[in-house]
């Protein structure tokens, strides 16, 4: 497959982007419902829409009433809202929650799936434990009760935990806190007894909870694939999600970098456009590379991903890193050659700097990443 | 099964049969690659055996036309045959600026004479060419070059000197830009192309601080440029006077090739491979240094994926042009901090200078010469400024 969109990708690129760039800009959504400290961080009025243009769905198979698309399709749509800073359950519920799902009984999927399709429900995924993401390491447990399980233990920074109408949790059925194996993913409903949340607002104006499960039951459907086989399915929910989060950050990037661009273009100090400085060309120029390789290694990321071919694990992880780097690369030097002004709440350059460092953190950093990379290629 | 499925089977088979097991590795220095020329000799048998197989069948220049030397591969095919080169590991079977540089500016410039000529010699590595650009007063700021040629009628007499020359002490003709217009600067220039044995045409060499000496000032005293060799094949490409034009395509084609796309692996992961040489040398990796391997690889594999996505667009017409000038740049930088981070593995070792152990110092040598990767063909500085100006359309100062 050749490393660029084809016509119906290109068209649905086209689509994303006048939608987003309409109904998804900064001063509509990130600033609206940050202006009024919104508890969810998001609007529903916008999912909603996004449903009706087909994108809640896209990765949800044809039988199961989505559009049966590929991460090739989603990552267009992450990258636009990236570059608008759209706040959405995209990524955590379109993405990771859907990709688990795909695993989970026919009953699982008709109680979910239609009420994210319709741009009615939104999920979140809690998976880490602590401020880093550790996910080699689950120690919340899920002890056999009755016909179902009885979950204990807790979540860190759970994207919109306290909005969703359902958590996927990655609890242990079994072996010790560091085993790979004895991992169970359960999809537990919001109203779940038993189950708090402590939401915290994050620097990006996301919301976030810690959330505890103090002994919350839960019925033996609620398992999602097999007891005890939980860690395939959370490695498949991981790349999907390590992917799709890599395009949200290619389009935090190019949104932070044409700012910029157009910002050179029209200061002027010591009677010239400041653009006409070669200090500041030569670092746009290098600025520009770093985004255009972090495109390109998402793009062939998700083809390898939607191929099912076995590189895509590594592929992803080279992906998320080398966007870590890139889209940091822009926000900083968005700050810097904005001068002053760059430092002003009314100039959204330095919303996309907080975004970028949420983005960062979320399923793991560029060193982590790097990291794995290593191990994977056996270093 | 598809076409395009078939022309992979066999051309699985045919470098089964044809690329032998001495020409599946790393090219490690200038020797372990096959340049062609009058006064060519060939490393071992394998690479004899390796170039005449790929010259029979087309494949030391895959996608030019069959009447010229070439297999006329469709750009599906050549993509497919670069894969299944890549994936055995086989060497280029021939490396020339003939092929890198010239050929495409004949193919793009030249008269039919010309391409039937040239080409022909080029694929068949016959002839080896360099490229005079550069002069002591003119690197980045090529267009301020000075070396003339009077005009006789029927032949230049040109004079001038050249610097920088690859191979100029090997090649057996050169392509050369020469002033033939003193008072015009952009369209005042001739591409022509003249025999080094040509009288007149002298060359000494500079020694490099890799100890290495592939480099040449060029002097040109009166030497006689023909304006025909031939019916249909003038001494010069391109009309007389219009040669920067000719120049500047070919740039592109020289950037991309050293941003190490040419099949090359030059900026490929490395992590794997140092660790074994890190065993090797008695100890493991220092974990800092671990982390600075899987940071490169990062960038290198990614940077892998943007040369694919670049020659995909450019097959299918799309992407800026640009963007070779960005490659060029990510390229070669990358290239050197790969060679900073082997020099770092190999410890003491890599610091031998002549010694059997290192192949004669080839670890230091070939880390010094990566040095050059930044200058030669336009310095990073200036991909810079043309990204600026032409991409990212930056106002000029
Ligand atoms: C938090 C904060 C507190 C401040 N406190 C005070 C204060 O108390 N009193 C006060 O008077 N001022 C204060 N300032 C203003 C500060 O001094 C200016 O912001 C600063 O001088 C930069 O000017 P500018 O913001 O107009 O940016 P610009 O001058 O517009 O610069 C924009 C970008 O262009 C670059 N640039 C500009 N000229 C060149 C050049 N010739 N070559 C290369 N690059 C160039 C800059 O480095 C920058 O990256 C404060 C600013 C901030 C952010
Ligand atoms: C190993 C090697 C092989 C080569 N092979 C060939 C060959 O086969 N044929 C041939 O013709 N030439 C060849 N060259 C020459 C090469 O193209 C020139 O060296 C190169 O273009 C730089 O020119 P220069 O050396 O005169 O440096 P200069 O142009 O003098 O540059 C000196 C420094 O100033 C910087 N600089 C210059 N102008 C600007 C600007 N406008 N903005 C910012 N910075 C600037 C440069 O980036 C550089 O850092 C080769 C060079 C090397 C080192």
């Amino acid at each position: 497959m050749p490393l660029y969109h084809d016509e119906d990708q290109t068209m649905l690129a086209d689509t994303a982007t006048s939608f987003m760039a309409e109904e998804g800009n900064i001063a509509k959504q990130l600033r609206h419902w940050r202006d009024r400290n919104c508890k969810d961080g998001f609007g529903h009025g916008l999912w909603k829409q996004m449903a009706e243009m087909g994108f809640t769905g896209m990765l949800v198979d044809e039988e199961d009433g989505g559009l049966g698309m590929g991460h090739v399709e989603a990552g267009i749509v992450l990258e636009e809202i990236g570059r608008n800073l759209t706040p959405s359950p995209f990524l955590t519920s379109s993405v990771l929650a859907a990709t688990a799902l795909k695993h989970g009984s026919s009953d699982l999927k008709g109680r979910y799936l239609p009420g994210l399709i319709e741009g009615e429900s939104v999920f979140a995924v809690a998976i880490d434990e602590t401020a880093k993401h550790r996910p080699s390491r689950i120690t919340t447990r899920a002890e056999k009760s009755g016909n179902g399980f009885k979950l204990t233990g807790s979540k860190s920074f759970v994207i919109q935990g306290a909005s969703a109408d359902m958590l996927v949790v990655a609890a242990r059925t079994s072996g010790s806190d560091e085993d790979e194996d004895g991992i169970t993913l359960f999809a537990v409903p919001k109203d779940a007894a038993n189950m708090s949340h402590d939401a915290v607002r994050l620097v990006d104006s996301s919301m976030a909870t810690h959330t505890k499960f103090d002994g919350v039951e839960l019925d033996g459907d609620a398992v999602i694939g097999e007891v005890d086989g939980g860690r395939e399915i959370l490695n498949a929910m991981l790349t999907a999600g390590r992917v799709g989060a890599a395009a949200e950050g290619v389009g935090v990037a190019r949104g932070a970098m044409d700012m910029t661009i157009d910002y050179l273009k029209q200061r002027k100090q010591f009677g010239k456009l400041i653009g006409e400085f070669q200090a500041l060309q030569h670092r746009a120029s290098h600025l520009y590379s770093e985004v255009e390789i972090a495109r390109a290694v998402v793009i062939k990321a998700q083809q390898l991903l939607d191929e099912g071919a076995e590189s895509a694990e590594l592929m992803s992880s080279v992906a998320k890193a080398k966007v870590a780097k890139a889209a940091g690369l822009a926000v900083k030097e968005g700050v810097q050659m904005h001068g002053g002004i760059g430092m002003t709440d009314e100039y959204d350059i330095g919303l996309y700097m907080k975004r970028d460092r949420a983005l960062q953190e979320f399923l793991g950093d560029a060193y982590f990443h790097a990291n794995r990379v290593a191990e994977l290629s056996g270093y | 099964m598809s076409d395009l499925e078939a022309f992979r089977q066999e051309t699985r088979q045919w470098l089964e049969a044809n690329c032998p097991p001495e020409m599946r590795q790393p090219v490690r220095d200038d020797e372990d690659v096959y340049w062609g020329g009058r006064n060519a000799t060939f490393k071992n048998d394998a690479q004899k055996a390796w170039f005449e197989a790929a010259r029979d069948k087309g494949y030391t220049v895959p996608s030019w036309p069959k009447e010229y030397g070439g297999a006329g591969l469709s750009p599906a095919e050549a993509k497919i045959l670069r894969q299944e080169m890549s994936r055995i590991g086989a060497r280029p079977p021939l490396s020339s600026f003939g092929i890198w540089m010239l050929g495409p500016a004949l193919l793009k410039f030249g008269t039919e004479g010309q391409k039937q000529r040239f080409l022909n010699e080029i694929a068949r590595g016959e002839i080896r060419w360099c490229q005079g650009y550069s002069e002591p007063g003119s690197g980045s700021d090529l267009v301020s070059m000075q070396t003339f040629g009077e005009d006789k009628g029927d032949h230049w007499v040109v004079n001038g000197q050249k610097i920088w020359t690859s191979y100029a002490d090997k090649a057996d003709w050169i392509f050369c830009l020469v002033r033939t217009d003193k008072d015009n600067k952009y369209q005042g220039i001739t591409f022509m192309l003249f025999d080094m044995a040509s009288e007149g045409v002298s060359t000494k060499p500079i020694l490099l601080i890799s100890g290495n000496s592939p480099f040449c000032e060029t002097f040109m005293d009166d030497v006689k440029v023909p304006k025909s060799y031939g019916e249909d094949v003038p001494g010069y490409v391109g009309e007389i006077n219009r040669g920067w034009d000719v120049a500047k395509y070919l740039l592109g084609h020289e950037r991309e090739m050293i941003s190490g796309m040419g099949g090359g692996d030059r900026t490929a992961a490395i992590g794997s491979a140092m660790k074994r040489l890190a065993g090797k040398n008695g100890d493991d990796l220092d974990p800092v240094l671990r982390s600075e391997l899987a940071l490169f690889d990062v960038d290198a594999l990614a940077f892998t994926a943007m040369a694919e996505k670049f020659m995909d667009e450019m097959k299918a017409g799309k992407g800026h042009p640009a963007q070779p000038n960005m490659m060029k740049y990510v390229g070669t930088e990358l290239n050197k901090r790969r060679h900073e981070l082997m020099m770092s593995v190999g410890g003491s070792r890599s610091l031998e200078w002549e010694s059997e152990e290192t192949g004669g110092g080839k670890p230091s040598r070939n880390w010094l010469r990566t040095k050059a990767n930044s200058i030669e063909g336009g310095t990073s500085e200036v991909m810079l400024n043309v990204i600026s100006k032409r991409i990212l359309e930056l106002p000029g100062s």
